[in-house]
């Protein structure tokens, strides 16, 4: 009778014990047919074999689910992963999942894969290539940059991160001047570099720009020139000047109601046909005009959120202290209104970041495009899954980082109320 | 001087002037563009209009939903790159609402591994370019698929192949008697809805519903099939010898690998986003309403039918039809692995062969745009009618 009781403190003493050997038994033969590729209960019929594990979890589980034991880690585990019949389910479902998979996972990334070696021969494990990335590495980083310039996209860059750093740790006042050169003078000094053409320094056309480093130019730039024009836009859209306001509106829903690539088409095709015959404007900063007009329009949405959002009497204090329209929305509005609407302005930004690979469409290549470019070099053939999952993890990391940069400004900025 | 009169003196005229030099500039600039856009095409004797979509478009189109060939018109093209649009927009937007239902309640579980792990799927998802997605899917993932002489085969009734996935095809008769049949299903059950919501304010009777409906749901086809001659019969899929080394599948449907890929990406890209909303919205909904909610002595379910879900969608809809039309603006990245949709068809294809840039995009553009505001338009009217009306 006291065997099939219901587990509770009375009889923790024999069941937990039983309980928590049958998980790990569950667990031991999940693990060493996913390692090892043993099947321990072979002896059993193979489709019972098959759910034994599944079985004797949740027998396990259903043992040690005591309430108010009293011992403290199994009361935080029954909390956490074993609260009902259905989470101990799940708990053990997800747990066979993740070790079934890590076996192959590791087999790929790691134990079968190829580090060294020049070429795809070289490549004779199972598991990935990584000399595809080695070897290409370059190019993926720089495009078809010329190898003997490419100190140049290196010190523009250095200069431009040894900046940033430097601004955090000089003093206020000193800080100002840093950002308003980063802002205005900084970026067409690093393009001057990188581009090239004067100061004895080879001129290198946009076309053979690519890589990640293109990926970088481009949103930097969309990044600079898409906030003020957002900012202006929401401004006009909340006007009370019925023109500036219809036609600001106007702006925003055309650019918000198509999608990215049909603009970067427009700015290829059409674009040229609207400018005197004769005229050319280089591809690069078509495609830059295209996504920040593009991106500015989502921008503005963002901002006007945070316009609506800051009470009257705030606009009705700026304008009794006799601030004209643009003081009072620069001094009073404009700095409470982006803050409430960070995480808005970080999701554009990152929009921004992730919509850069669509440049494919004119025919430029940064990470992504260089990456099919590679794969379909006929030395390299086969290796879409190494380059697809290499830039994977590389925009996953800028993204992922940029997210969490502006969860932390968030936090650093909030001024409760 | 006099401008500075105006501005201080009339506060009618300070208005109008930056609204007039708005206007003015805006207009110079559409002039400019008009102008080098007549002389241009003038150069080349091309002359703007519609016409071409009339013409015959003499390429072809993998996949349609419609009857097509080459000698079909440019306007038709048009119609089938719509239709594949309309068709993987419609395959995503139902994948990413139920994974991202899914996943966004996963979030809220009290089991700590499930939460990770939809936390984890929606940080993964979310940070990687789309296009990214698409490339590795149709790239990577689909080209391991096995040649169709191996296929993978479900219940040898249809099988996932590298070429792509064939399916049954289904063949009616009299297809049309089933369809009236299931919208008189639908009718009926509204009815039987209202009158059950009217027996039950008036009256305090508590009808079954959800048995009635799903019986009737059932009935009136059924009916159709046994008395009204609809029937159902299956084309399978089978494999056939093209030559020594090439094999194929004749007969059923073939869901080409670019439609898979974009379908996948799609989803599950869209579904982190709707995974956050969901999530937002059932935290959204005030504890103390469900406190309500249980002191009144309503049980879990009742809770979460009649208190819960009805604030929380009303959190989460408008965001969540935003990521639909995102979704949707988002499969035009089907040019890139060359799926057929409006963009690679229309912007691509005719726009090469015909030269009109600025006919062919300005339609895409439109397509696009009307199909957005006229969501946008179903939505404002949907969430007044939704919005809470306070007494």
């Amino acid at each position: 009778m006291n065997l099939i009781a219901k587990p509770s403190k009375e009889n923790i003493k024999t069941y937990v014990p039983i309980g928590l050997t049958l998980v790990s038994l569950s667990f031991l033969d999940v693990f060493v047919n996913a390692f090892f590729n043993l099947n321990l209960m072979a002896f059993l019929p193979s489709k019972f074999s098959y759910f034994l594990p599944m079985i004797l979890g949740f027998i396990g589980f259903y043992l040690i689910r005591i309430e108010f034991s009293e011992v403290r880690y199994l009361d935080i585990l029954n909390k956490n992963i074993n609260s009902n019949n259905f989470n101990a389910l799940l708990t053990l479902f997800t747990i066979f999942i993740i070790i079934k998979s890590i076996p192959p996972m590791l087999d790929w990334f790691i134990l079968e894969a190829n580090f060294s070696g020049n070429s795809k021969d070289d490549c004779t494990g199972d598991g990935a290539c990584w000399v595809f990335i080695k070897v290409w590495f370059n190019r993926f980083m720089y495009g078809l940059y010329p190898d003997a310039e490419q100190w140049r996209i290196n010190t523009a860059f250095l200069i431009l991160f040894a900046l940033v750093g430097i601004s955090f740790f000089v003093s206020e006042k000193l800080k100002k001047y840093f950002i308003l050169f980063l802002v205005f003078v900084f970026p067409f000094l690093g393009i001057k570099l990188i581009s090239g053409g004067s100061f004895g320094l080879e001129y290198v056309e946009s076309a053979a720009w690519g890589g990640l480093s293109l990926t970088f130019i481009i949103s930097a730039f969309a990044i600079l020139f898409c906030f003020p024009i957002g900012v202006i836009l929401a401004l006009g859209r909340r006007s009370s000047l019925p023109a500036i306001k219809y036609i600001s509106i106007g702006f925003i829903e055309l650019w918000r109601g198509v999608p990215l690539i049909t603009v970067l088409f427009m700015s290829a095709v059409m674009f040229p046909m609207f400018l005197p015959d004769g005229t050319f404007i280089d591809k690069l900063i078509r495609v830059l005009i295209a996504i920040t007009l593009f991106e500015a329009a989502y921008m503005a949405e963002v901002v006007r959120g945070g316009l609506q959002a800051l009470p009257k009497g705030q606009y009705e204090a700026a304008k009794s202290l006799g601030m004209g329209y643009w003081r009072m929305n620069a001094l009073i509005i404009l700095p409470q209104a982006l803050k409430l609407v960070i995480p808005g302005i970080a999701n554009t930004l990152l929009a921004l970041v992730k919509d850069t690979p669509l440049i494919f469409v004119v025919g430029l290549m940064e990470l992504a495009g260089m990456i099919g470019l590679a794969k379909t070099n006929p030395k390299w053939l086969g290796m879409a899954m190494e380059g697809y999952v290499f830039a994977g993890l590389v925009f996953w990391v800028i993204c992922y980082a940029m997210s969490r940069y502006s969860q932390n400004l968030e936090k650093k900025l909030s001024t409760e109320r | 001087m006099i401008l500075k009169k105006f501005s201080i003196e009339n506060k009618k005229a300070r208005d109008l002037i930056p609204q007039v030099i708005t206007v003015l500039a805006l207009l110079s600039v559409i002039i400019y563009f008009a102008t080098n856009a007549q002389i241009n095409m003038g150069n080349r004797g091309i002359s703007f209009g519609f016409g071409f979509l009339n013409q015959e478009a003499s390429f072809d189109i993998t996949f349609s939903m419609i009857e097509y060939d080459g000698s079909h018109s440019y306007g038709r093209a048009f119609l089938v790159g719509l239709l594949n649009t309309i068709l993987v927009s419609v395959i995503g937007i139902f994948f990413a609402t139920i994974l991202g239902v899914i996943v966004g309640i996963s979030r809220l579980s009290d089991n700590y591994l499930i939460a990770k792990v939809a936390e984890w799927y929606v940080e993964i998802f979310r940070n990687i370019p789309l296009i990214l997605q698409i490339f590795f899917w149709y790239f990577a993932a689909l080209r391991a698929l096995p040649l169709p002489e191996n296929g993978i085969s479900f219940y040898d009734i249809s099988f996932l192949t590298i070429k792509g996935w064939y399916v049954p095809k289904f063949i009616w008769t009299n297809l049309n008697i089933f369809l009236l049949s299931l919208i008189a299903a639908f009718i009926a059950i509204y009815f039987i809805k209202s009158y059950a919501t009217k027996q039950r304010e008036e009256f305090g009777k508590q009808i079954p519903t959800t048995f009635i409906s799903l019986s009737t749901l059932i009935l009136i086809p059924l009916i159709t099939f046994l008395f009204l001659g609809v029937s159902l019969t299956f084309e399978y899929p089978v494999l056939k010898q093209l030559s020594p080394t090439v094999f194929t599948y004749a007969g059923g449907v073939s869901i080409i690998p670019e439609l898979i890929a974009l379908a996948l990406a799609l989803s599950m890209y869209t579904a982190t986003f709707i995974a956050e909303n969901v999530r937002a919205g059932i935290l959204g909904v005030g504890k103390g309403q469900k406190e309500a909610a249980a002191s009144i002595g309503l049980n879990k379910n009742q809770i979460l039918k009649l208190v819960v879900m009805p604030q929380a969608l009303r959190i989460i809809i408008p965001p969540t039809t935003n990521q639909y039309l995102n979704l949707t603006k988002n499969s035009s990245l089907a040019a890139a692995i060359a799926y057929p949709d409006i963009v690679l068809v229309f912007a691509g294809t005719a726009l090469m062969q015909t030269g009109r840039a600025i006919e062919i995009i300005s339609i895409t553009m439109l397509t696009y745009l009307t199909l957005s505001i006229s969501i946008s338009i179903f939505m404002n009217w949907y969430n007044k009618k939704m919005a809470i009306k306070e007494k």
